[in-house]
């Protein structure tokens, strides 16, 4: 699927992901983010259980960390 | 003192070997007073003592000077008041080791309260023996509110003395002192025990002094670092926080000054006599509350310090590997934060270097065991490591275990190095070594490969008995580029390119490749690249928050005048973001934390009594942060050109690192600058992308110039100054042939 990740557009191969999952691929570890799917904020235990899809605006702001 | 302290040695055998070959009362009978000068105490007003302490070490003069209502207002304290004094102290051609140079610690208005969190800072201004240009050190630890109870907002160090001096700073009696060292270690884990032990009535006492000292390395190099200590109550200890960039240390030793010691009654509510202290502990409170709640579910700053992002930036590849080539690794694993946590450090105990701090993640490892150097066998305090450590020290010289970082992290300290420079010079070194520009014979037989540790620790111990290749490490990157293209023939192409230094200081621990604004980041600072005045690489890099120049040049207006702020009060800057408020996600621009924001806001307006709103804090750095490169640009620095990186802070060097990054740095061939990687040798492809990266970074300087109202020669405009209320005389006078 395609999606827009932070403003960028993003292919994932699978079509059907949780925020989670999202993150795994991509490495997110950082403790510090705000998710929002499609303007909505995403509380950390809803991760695994919100799905994304084609087409999404998923944001997942890294706050500021270093220094 | 009737009892021992125990300090740094965790076993009696251990301190009875180390602490004095001497005996106190022998000293203290050997102590020779050099000159003494009483004083008239005041109560501190809304944070200011409005005056500050001047000592010439050469002559040993001491006085006091008034501090005008122009200066508060200009300058504000802390880094301001050090850059305002060392520029009227000095010339233009003064050097770092000339008597005229000064040291300036201040720590700032707001320093010294223990209502809110952090506020135990100072700054530490000189001409840097690495850049001959401005330095400034934040640095905590009980020295910079000690100075201040004691009755004054900054010490003026001048001069340089014949013989090694104690100075001595009696808030009790209120008498300075200056007297010749009577035999006090060298190095600081055991001279700030001496100390302590030397100038404390009792253990209870102990509490009362904050030390200034450095270490026998700062004396072979210059790169010296102060260690600042802290009387850490559960452990009954001396702990130290380091004033660590560009050789504050090596000018302090190179005027004979072994120590200053502050000496004060104690730590009561209000010392500062703030204007408004419920407002001060209401947000204070608010403070801790967060971290008491939130810091667990975030970055674990009170089990891990700083170091918690060790294994995040090695996920997000910008944790230093192999001299910066490098943003992961496969051992990276063995140096993952929560190791710290489960092995090293010690839990469950107050970790704040300054009183009241909630945060308190100035973590420390107890009962190390040391297995090198002078100390081998003992049981130690360490004191860190913090990110900064861990990266540079470790991951950046290929040495993925801690025990080594440990050890190199405690002689650091104790020499009076800085971890950083120290991290980034031995990378720079190992990638010279492993690519035949040094050999075993230059190196008198050191192999300094990455990932050697025990020969990593040997060149640290080298340099503090004065010997051998660790003198040639201890010049510094810089100076190192210039003799192995001078006497071994490297091509200086190359060691300008991965040297990573720029205006002479060496890079803190972050990979700035992938995002732009980070590079400017790093290299349009004033003094140098550390990361203390803008840290951007999620903001652009991950967030895509900052996508076109004026983004990113409102970025780097924005967060290094902000984080400047923190030097002119006397603040540590942790604090600001390494919590985030639960409702920081509802905030308009959650990257900037607005909660504490404001909390600082009241804080400064429950100090002074002064009403201060985001636009007049910012105003207040850019006046100072403008004085400070003017400054830079009267010493023949602080221009355009003076901002230049190295490539590798920019991009791939080397054919191993594009390689490392293929498809990445092939898609934003194709995708970004429309050259078609296909078929192209790895050499064309790297060529197009520096060239690319290159252009980039020219209009970034453009960009960033224009937002700070300076011209494209990266010089102040006269209007500009004019407009932030900093139009000078002296300033326009250097400023206004470069318009
Ligand atoms: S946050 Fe850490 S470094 Fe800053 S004042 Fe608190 S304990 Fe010290």
């Amino acid at each position: 699927m395609k999606i827009t990740l932070n403003n960028r557009e993003e292919i994932f191969t699978s079509d059907k992901l949780t925020i989670a999952e999202i993150m795994d691929l991509k490495k997110f570890t950082f403790s510090k983010i705000i998710v929002k799917l499609n303007d909505i904020f995403i509380e950390k235990e809803d991760y695994d259980k919100t799905f994304v899809k084609e087409s999404d605006n998923l944001i997942i702001l890294h706050l500021l960390a270093g220094g | 003192m009737s009892k021992c302290l125990y300090l740094h040695f965790t076993t009696e055998t251990n301190r009875k070997q180390y602490i004095m070959g001497h005996n106190l009362s022998e000293l203290k009978a050997k102590q020779k007073t050099l000159q003494s000068w009483s004083y008239v105490w005041h109560p501190i007003e809304k944070g200011y003592n409005n005056r500050t302490l001047y000592i010439n070490v050469g002559n040993c003069e001491i006085k006091e000077k008034p501090v005008s209502q122009q200066m508060k207002d200009k300058f504000v304290g802390g880094k301001g008041f050090g850059l305002r004094l060392l520029w009227d102290a000095t010339t233009p051609t003064t050097k770092w080791n000339d008597p005229e140079n000064e040291i300036i610690i201040s720590p700032g208005p707001l320093g010294g309260i223990t209502q809110y969190s952090g506020a135990g800072k100072s700054l530490v201004v000189t001409i840097s023996p690495q850049t001959d240009s401005i330095m400034d050190s934040n640095v905590g630890g009980f020295f910079g509110p000690f100075l201040k109870f004691s009755g004054f907002d900054a010490i003026e160090l001048q001069g340089k003395s014949e013989k090694d001096l104690i100075i001595f700073i009696d808030g009790v009696n209120h008498k300075i002192e200056i007297i010749e060292d009577p035999g006090f270690s060298v190095d600081s884990h055991i001279m700030g025990e001496e100390l302590t032990e030397y100038f404390a009535e009792d253990e209870k006492d102990a509490k009362n002094i904050g030390i200034v000292s450095s270490g026998a390395a700062a004396e072979h190099s210059l790169i010296g670092m102060l260690n600042f200590t802290f009387w850490d109550n559960k452990r009954k200890m001396v702990r130290l926080k380091q004033a660590g960039r560009g050789g504050t240390g090596t000018v302090f030793r190179n005027k004979n000054i072994k120590a200053i010691v502050a000496k004060i009654p104690g730590v009561q509510g209000n010392l500062n006599n703030v204007v408004d202290l419920e407002k001060i502990m209401t947000v204070g409170r608010d403070y801790a509350g967060e971290m008491r709640d939130l810091d667990d579910k975030q970055n674990q700053m009170k089990k891990k310090g700083t170091a918690n992002i060790v294994n995040v930036m090695s996920d997000y590849d910008l944790l230093p590997t192999h001299n910066f080539k490098y943003g992961t690794h496969k051992d990276a694993i063995k140096i993952h934060s929560d190791l710290l946590r489960d092995k090293w450090f010690t839990l469950g105990i107050n970790d704040g270097c300054w009183i009241g701090c909630a945060m308190q993640c100035a973590k420390g490892a107890d009962n190390f065991e040391l297995k090198t150097g002078p100390y081998k066998g003992s049981k130690v305090i360490v004191d860190g490591p913090e990110y900064e450590t861990a990266a540079g020290l470790g991951s950046n010289c290929g040495i993925f275990d801690y025990q080594p970082i440990l050890e190199a992290n405690f002689y650091c300290d104790t020499y009076g190095i800085c971890t950083i420079t120290w991290g980034t010079i031995v990378a720079f070194i190992m990638e010279c070594y492993e690519n035949g520009i040094i050999n075993k014979d230059i190196t008198g037989g050191l192999e300094l490969n990455f990932g050697n540790a025990e020969a990593a620790l040997e060149l640290l111990h080298q340099l503090a008995r004065g010997e051998g290749f660790g003198i040639i490490a201890g010049t510094g990157v810089r100076q190192m580029k210039k003799l192995f293209v001078e006497k071994y023939g490297a091509d200086p192409k190359f060691l300008q390119d991965i040297g990573m230094e720029n205006k002479g200081l060496e890079y803190s621990q972050y990979v700035s490749k992938e995002s732009l604004a980070q590079q400017g980041g790093y290299a349009m600072t004033n003094k140098g690249p550390q990361h203390d005045e803008a840290w951007l690489i999620f903001m652009d890099m991950v967030n895509n928050q900052i996508p076109s120049f004026d983004d990113k040049a409102n970025a780097l207006h924005w967060f290094p005048m902000f984080r400047t702020w923190f030097g002119l009060q006397g603040l540590c800057k942790i604090v600001w973001n390494d919590v985030t408020p639960a409702d920081n996600k509802l905030e308009k621009e959650p990257h900037k934390i607005p909660k504490h924001v404001r909390n600082y806001l009241a804080v400064y307006e429950g100090v002074t009594g002064n009403k201060l709103d985001e636009e007049g804090l910012i105003r207040q750095s850019e006046r100072v942060y403008n004085f400070q490169r003017i400054f830079n640009i009267r010493r023949g620095y602080g221009l355009r050109k003076h901002d230049a990186q190295p490539y590798r802070a920019a991009g791939p060097v080397t054919v191993e690192e594009y390689l490392s990054r293929e498809e990445r740095y092939d898609k934003q061939l194709k995708e970004i600058i429309g050259f078609d990687p296909q078929g192209k040798s790895v050499e064309e492809k790297m060529a197009v992308l520096r060239k690319h990266r290159e252009d980039q970074y020219e209009k970034l300087l453009d960009a960033v110039y224009e937002r700070r109202g300076w011209t494209k020669n990266g010089v102040p405009k006269i209007e500009h100054l004019k407009n932030i209320g900093m139009d000078l005389p002296e300033l326009i006078e250097v400023i206004k042939p470069l318009q």
